[in-house]
């Protein structure tokens, strides 16, 4: 016990004075989560709060193309501005540049004259076929399409529902049409502007509610995404300490001093283990202490940990211990600290790739989707999502702890047999 | 009635090939080392002797025959055991930079099995011995060469063993810090401890040893008593004695 105790001392001795690792490990991962968290809290603001600035060229005169706009602007989503740039793409392009504004619209001349013949022959067919009209309905053209120019900026996911957003106010105001068409040619008069807009604008509501395993119904924020998933990309990241130092013990010839002495080197590794599974408990800490403290100062959603404190611990300790086996085994086979910290830093970042931190494993496919499960992050992102943002409990969490201990174990082995092969133990 | 010297290091028919490696390879190679002397191995680089070291200590493990340290059986007994019979000081400095004189001696004092009690006394012994305790607490990395040679030395003796391996302890060093060394070593054989001594400066390996082993190509070529080997191959000093049954070429 005294020999585990005194190499544990060593090896924290060994890492604070390691001021380049400290660096890697704590105050890189802090940046990053402070960066992505409110990159994407920015995002999610844009669309909810601050609206997205969308400039609208009418080359039309009538009615229809105003009440479209007047129906894009009750959306919600838009900070609309009128523009005139005659129809041309190049002159819209400039002004959305000049505007910041990340899309453009442009209504066609002719637009509400086609609307309204459009209605009226939609109108015409519909008394046709209740027999209140024998003459026969002309067919007439469709509508001039509706220009929508985006900054290429813009999320697919994003602008997909901007075009939903449009199309229904376009919807709107075509039905808006087509019912004053219907009510005037059966009541020859116009439709009364009450009951036009009980019958446009008396919607069923839709209730949105976040499903969680606790009951709870608290709304995901940008926090309770980002601050556990790059927490797991700052565990992993103790390679660049860790796995260095089994090279940098290797290189000097430590590791043959130490075999020379009687004691197994696996106390070496324990302690090592035990070391660095401390560090990244610390960096979690740091992480979700930060993310419920700090975040609200700077303007980020506050973090909500979860309920099962418990849960979240056993996750952060298999999480961590992976992430430690991982740093071991690749320092074990690295000829160099070069080497180590180059591989370690590109894998981890494929890692993390695969394992759905950068892009939503949910969002994968067929092999990809596969491919997923053999990122040891991939199984502490989904245990972490569980638990933050499902409200999930312990048992929950069982079915991704157990992969990600088959892998950790099969760290394991590989370190010893990397170990045996080199006749290091 | 002949008197049976008890031996530090019998080896007996030991064979041993590098696993892919043909450079270096020993056969039938038979070596003894009486206890509580000091012994010398030379040779041309690429001779062989880091690889008979690592045999010596455990590093490696013989293919054939016995190697066998203070009567202990290597390969056969408990590794920790024999572990704990000899010190080895490497050629590199191997120790931790980061740490102190005092830190790396606590660290490996606890692994070579010392109580925290004895470890804090050999510590200061040694400290003081090897003028290091001015130093003691600040990082090895802002030290001299000389001041790491005393540390790697300090770091293979902390555990008083009775057999001590040496590769080059005093490469690189000033006079005085060689001379420092050489002089620690001498008492330490005073009271009883085997040195196992290896290194290119031959001048200073005729001051240390009694008993010498000249090893090439994996075969020990001469081995006695250093005035002996002078006298049968008519030679004045050890480095021509060296030159005479090695070769003037270049070895690589």
């Amino acid at each position: 016990m005294f020999k585990l105790w005194a190499t544990i001392v060593k090896d924290v001795r060994v890492l604070l004075r390691d001021k380049v690792g400290i660096t890697l490990m704590f105050v890189m991962p802090i940046i990053l989560v402070v960066v992505v968290t409110s990159i994407q809290n920015s995002t999610f603001q844009l669309v909810n709060k601050n609206k997205l600035p969308v400039l609208i060229c009418n080359s039309d005169t009538g009615q229809a193309s105003l009440q479209l706009i007047k129906t894009i602007n009750k959306i919600g989503m838009f900070k609309v501005a009128l523009v005139n740039s005659d129809n041309n793409e190049s002159l819209m392009a400039d002004a959305m540049h000049n505007n910041d504004a990340l899309l453009g619209i442009i209504i066609p001349s002719n637009f509400s004259a086609k609307v309204e013949a459009k209605s009226k022959n939609i109108a015409g067919k519909a008394l046709t076929s209740f027999g209140l009209q024998t003459d026969t309905v002309k067919k007439v053209g469709d509508v001039d399409p509706i220009t929508i120019y985006y900054n290429p900026v813009l999320q697919e996911s994003l602008r997909l529902s901007v075009a939903g957003g449009i199309r229904s106010a376009l919807q709107l105001v075509e039905s808006r049409e087509t019912l004053r068409s219907l009510y005037f040619s059966i009541n020859e008069k116009p439709l009364p502007e009450e009951l036009e807009n009980e019958m446009l604008n008396n919607k069923a509501a839709i209730n949105e509610i976040p499903v969680s395993k606790d009951g709870t119904h608290t709304t995901p924020n940008a926090s309770q995404h980002n601050v556990p998933a790059w927490t797991i990309f700052a565990m992993f990241f103790v390679i660049m300490s860790l796995g260095g130092s089994v090279v940098r013990e290797k290189v000097s010839g430590s590791f043959i001093r130490l075999k020379t002495l009687p004691t197994n080197y696996w106390v070496g590794i324990l302690s090592k283990q035990i070391t660095y599974l401390g560090v990244t408990m610390v960096q979690a800490a740091v992480i979700f202490s930060m993310g419920i403290w700090l975040f609200p100062y700077i303007g980020l959603p506050a973090l909500n940990i979860p309920s099962d404190v418990f849960a979240l611990l056993v996750v952060t300790l298999a999480c961590g211990w992976c992430a430690v086996s991982y740093a071991i085994c690749v320092g074990v086979f690295a000829e160099t600290q070069e080497q180590c910290n180059g591989f370690g830093a590109v894998s981890i970042v494929i890692l993390a790739s695969i394992g759905g931190l950068m892009v939503p494993s949910f969002a994968m496919t067929g092999f990809a989707k596969d491919i997923a499960n053999l990122s040891p992050m991939h199984w502490c992102l989904q245990a972490y999502y569980t638990l933050f943002l499902e409200g999930g409990k312990l048992r929950d969490v069982l079915n991704n702890i157990i992969p990600l201990i088959i892998i950790t174990i099969i760290l394991q082995l590989i370190i010893f047999w990397g170990l045996k092969r080199k006749n290091l133990i | 009635m002949a008197v049976t010297v008890p031996l530090a290091i019998d080896i007996e028919n030991m064979g041993f090939k590098h696993p892919g490696n043909t450079d270096v390879s020993f056969v039938n190679l038979n070596l003894k080392v009486e206890k509580g002397s000091r012994f010398g191995l030379f040779g041309p680089n690429g001779a062989g002797k880091t690889t008979l070291i690592s045999l010596m200590t455990g590093l490696l493990t013989a293919n054939e025959g016995h190697i066998k340290l203070l009567g202990h059986e290597m390969g056969r007994q408990n590794v920790n055991s024999i572990n704990k019979l000899f010190g080895f000081v490497p050629q590199d400095f191997s120790f931790y930079q980061e740490m102190s004189p005092v830190e790396n001696l606590e660290f490996f004092g606890a692994w070579a099995g010392l109580d925290k009690k004895t470890i804090k006394r050999r510590t200061d012994e040694l400290l003081t011995i090897l003028g290091l305790e001015a130093v003691r607490d600040k990082q090895v990395q802002k030290f001299s060469g000389g001041m790491k040679r005393r540390v790697n030395l300090a770091i293979g003796v902390i555990h008083d063993p009775e057999i001590i391996f040496l590769d080059e302890p005093t490469v690189g060093v000033d006079v005085q810090t060689g001379h420092a060394i050489i002089t620690y070593l001498h008492e330490l054989n005073k009271k009883g401890t085997t040195l196992i001594y290896t290194s290119h400066q031959l001048s200073e390996a005729e001051d240390l040893c009694q008993q010498v082993a000249l090893i090439d190509a994996g075969k020990i070529i001469a081995q006695d008593s250093l005035d002996k080997l002078l006298k049968v191959h008519c030679q004045e000093t050890l480095e021509h004695l060296f030159l005479n049954l090695t070769g003037k070429d270049y070895r690589n």
